[in-house]
């Protein structure tokens, strides 16, 4: 009797053979799902809402500088420590200047003395630590970064992932010599 | 007695100290940690009698990554990324577990669109995890097609789940008070396409590979472990649940929004890998059910309560435990704060690492292509067994 079952059973089982051939061959004559990077990319809608690197938002009335008014709150939001904001230095006031504020001070007048410009020079978010976590644009107030939607980095050096967000900003400030000295001795 | 002591000098550090057997004829056999056949780099020590398994002892350790360690030195909002990565199937459940001990801590309450958003994206996150895992797990059988179909639906899954997560599999989108990103109308649509379409897809599977007589008879009877083994060593989710434990934290511990739908924890009695796969198979089709109800149920409101906490928040002073139903089992996070903004200890229970240690008993005298399938139908992920 299982002798008989032994040589049946096998014969009964191929029937899975065959259900596992018709759904390949149904899947056969299916289009094809794979996109062939890079001849082909995704469609956009499926990258609008990918978190890519984090960028800053141009100021409403100055295209040309960014939101950013430096106070160093998305800094120390970071989780993965890899944002380096630098704020503009304080202006230098020449011994003469100094005098002449002084000199209107002791007649009484009201005195502006040039003060650190609320900006940026060095914005540079280190995208090889970079989390894409987004604390940083949630913490900033005011909300001056986005992420991009940018899906191709690549770079053959880790220096290449030194992203400097200030590029796209022509009008921001420069910094000085000695302000990008000290962080490339960092 | 060691190998070491027995005068043994070739192997590393686990070889040399691997007990040496009673029996003379045997051989050595160290799996991974680069096999194929163990996910990620787990390694297992085995002792060969012929094809048969005398002993196996898993080697820990090769993807720690002192997440633990990290939680004391970062806030505890910037620990929410470490979360995200611990395990890579199931980022959302860790999510949910971390934020969920914070907030039971500091006492928050979360805006109830929060906690649907919350259950939505944990229930897509766990299809997306039982689907890696059958794909991984039959191919470890030996069937290469199977992870094809399982990774173009998965493939859909992690696009939908990236429009409020932002990212396609270390998701880290759950905020203490709430969620970082609503739900977009397009996100709600795009599911509900996608559910119909996946309960077509289920069928399938079933006919092409759980009805299949090879896997069949490569899984039922193997592996048996029964409920008082489980309780022993911990073992929980779906493994513990193929041994007839209807151990479910989603239903254990009242999850709110869970109380008020229409689902069922699946089980299964027999306790073998077949029922470890079944009950995952029923999982699938359950979190498609719960995703569909909470999506009609949705509210509207706030993702994120008012006031939720700032970079510098402090957590009040003392200890929270919160556990959460991932797709692996019972994630739990011990926190104890002593009302700094760091924690002072964050405890991580894994549940591989519970799941894991059941597997020296399990394995001990099967064949050694029957101990890889018992390894697969346990769902091992490795990063999140080291953490
Ligand atoms: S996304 Fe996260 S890791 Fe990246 S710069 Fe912002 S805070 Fe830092
Ligand atoms: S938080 Fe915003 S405004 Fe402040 S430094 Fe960062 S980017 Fe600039």
């Amino acid at each position: 009797m299982s002798m008989i079952r032994k040589v049946l059973e096998p014969i009964g089982d191929l029937w899975s053979l065959v259900v596992g051939l018709r759904i390949t061959g149904r899947n056969f004559t299916r289009p094809q799902v794979t996109v062939h990077y890079p001849r082909e990319q995704v469609p956009t809608d499926l990258t609008d809402s990918y978190r890519g690197p984090i960028a800053l938002v141009p100021h409403p009335r100055d295209a040309t500088k960014s939101k950013c008014t430096a106070c160093m709150i998305c800094v120390g939001a970071c989780p993965s420590q890899c944002i380096t904001v630098v704020k503009a230095p304080a202006p230098v006031i020449t011994p003469e200047q100094e005098k002449t504020f002084q000199e209107a001070e002791a007649r009484g007048e009201e005195v502006e003395r040039p003060v650190a410009p609320r900006e940026p020079v060095i914005w540079i978010n280190d995208f090889s630590l970079c989390s894409l976590c987004g604390m940083c644009v949630e913490a900033c107030p005011p909300r001056c970064l986005t992420f991009s939607h940018e899906l191709n980095a690549v770079g053959t050096s880790r220096d290449a992932f030194l992203h400097n967000l200030l590029i796209p900003y022509p009008g921001s400030l420069k910094p000085t010599p000695e302000q990008v000295q000290k962080l490339q001795e960092r | 007695m060691h190998y070491e002591q027995l005068g043994v000098t070739e192997g590393d550090f686990y070889n040399r100290n691997f007990e040496k057997g009673a029996r003379e004829d045997t051989m050595i056999l160290n799996l991974g940690p680069q096999h194929p056949a163990t996910h990620g780099v787990l390694r297992v020590i085995v002792e060969l009698d012929g094809e048969y398994v005398i002993r196996a002892e898993p080697v820990l350790g090769y993807l720690h990554r002192m997440h633990e360690k990290m939680g004391e030195v970062k806030t505890l909002s910037q620990f929410i990324p470490n979360t995200g990565r611990i395990d890579y199937g199931h980022a959302l459940g860790w999510n949910w577990a971390f934020v969920g001990a914070v907030e039971r801590l500091a006492g928050f309450e979360v805006p109830e669109r929060a906690q649907y958003i919350r259950v939505i994206t944990t229930e897509i996150n766990r299809i997306t995890s039982h689907l890696l895992w059958w794909g991984a797990f039959t191919l470890d059988l030996g069937a290469i097609t199977p992870i094809m179909y399982a990774f173009d639906d998965r493939e859909h899954l992690l696009d939908i789940l990236q429009m409020p997560t932002g990212s396609r599999l270390t998701h880290s989108s759950f905020r203490i008070g709430g969620v970082c990103t609503d739900l977009s109308e397009k996100f709600i649509e795009t599911v509900r396409d996608f559910i119909p379409k996946m309960r077509e897809r289920l069928p399938m599977y079933r006919d092409l590979v759980t009805d299949n007589v090879i896997l069949r008879k490569r899984l039922e009877g193997v592996g048996v472990m029964d409920a008082d083994m489980c309780r022993r060593y911990g073992v929980t989710g779906p493994v513990a649940r193929g041994s007839g434990l209807a151990y479910d934290v989603r239903q254990a511990e009242h999850f709110p929004i869970y109380e008020g739908l229409d689902w069922q924890v699946a089980v299964r009695t027999e306790g073998d890998s077949m029922a470890r796969y079944l009950v995952r198979m029923d999982e699938m089709e359950q979190s498609l059910n719960i995703i569909e109800q909470a999506l009609a149920a949705l509210p509207a409101g706030p993702v994120l309560m008012k006031n939720a906490p700032k970079v510098l928040w402090k957590a009040p002073k003392g200890e929270s435990y919160f556990a959460v139903e991932g797709a692996r089992g019972k994630i739990g996070v011990h926190l104890v704060s002593n009302g700094g903004e760091f924690a002072y200890k964050v405890k991580l229970r894994s549940p591989c690492f519970s799941n894991l240690s059941a597997y020296a008993e399990a394995a001990r005298g099967t064949i050694l292509a029957d101990a890889v399938a018992i390894l697969g139908s346990l769902d091992l992920v490795i990063p999140e067994i080291d953490r």
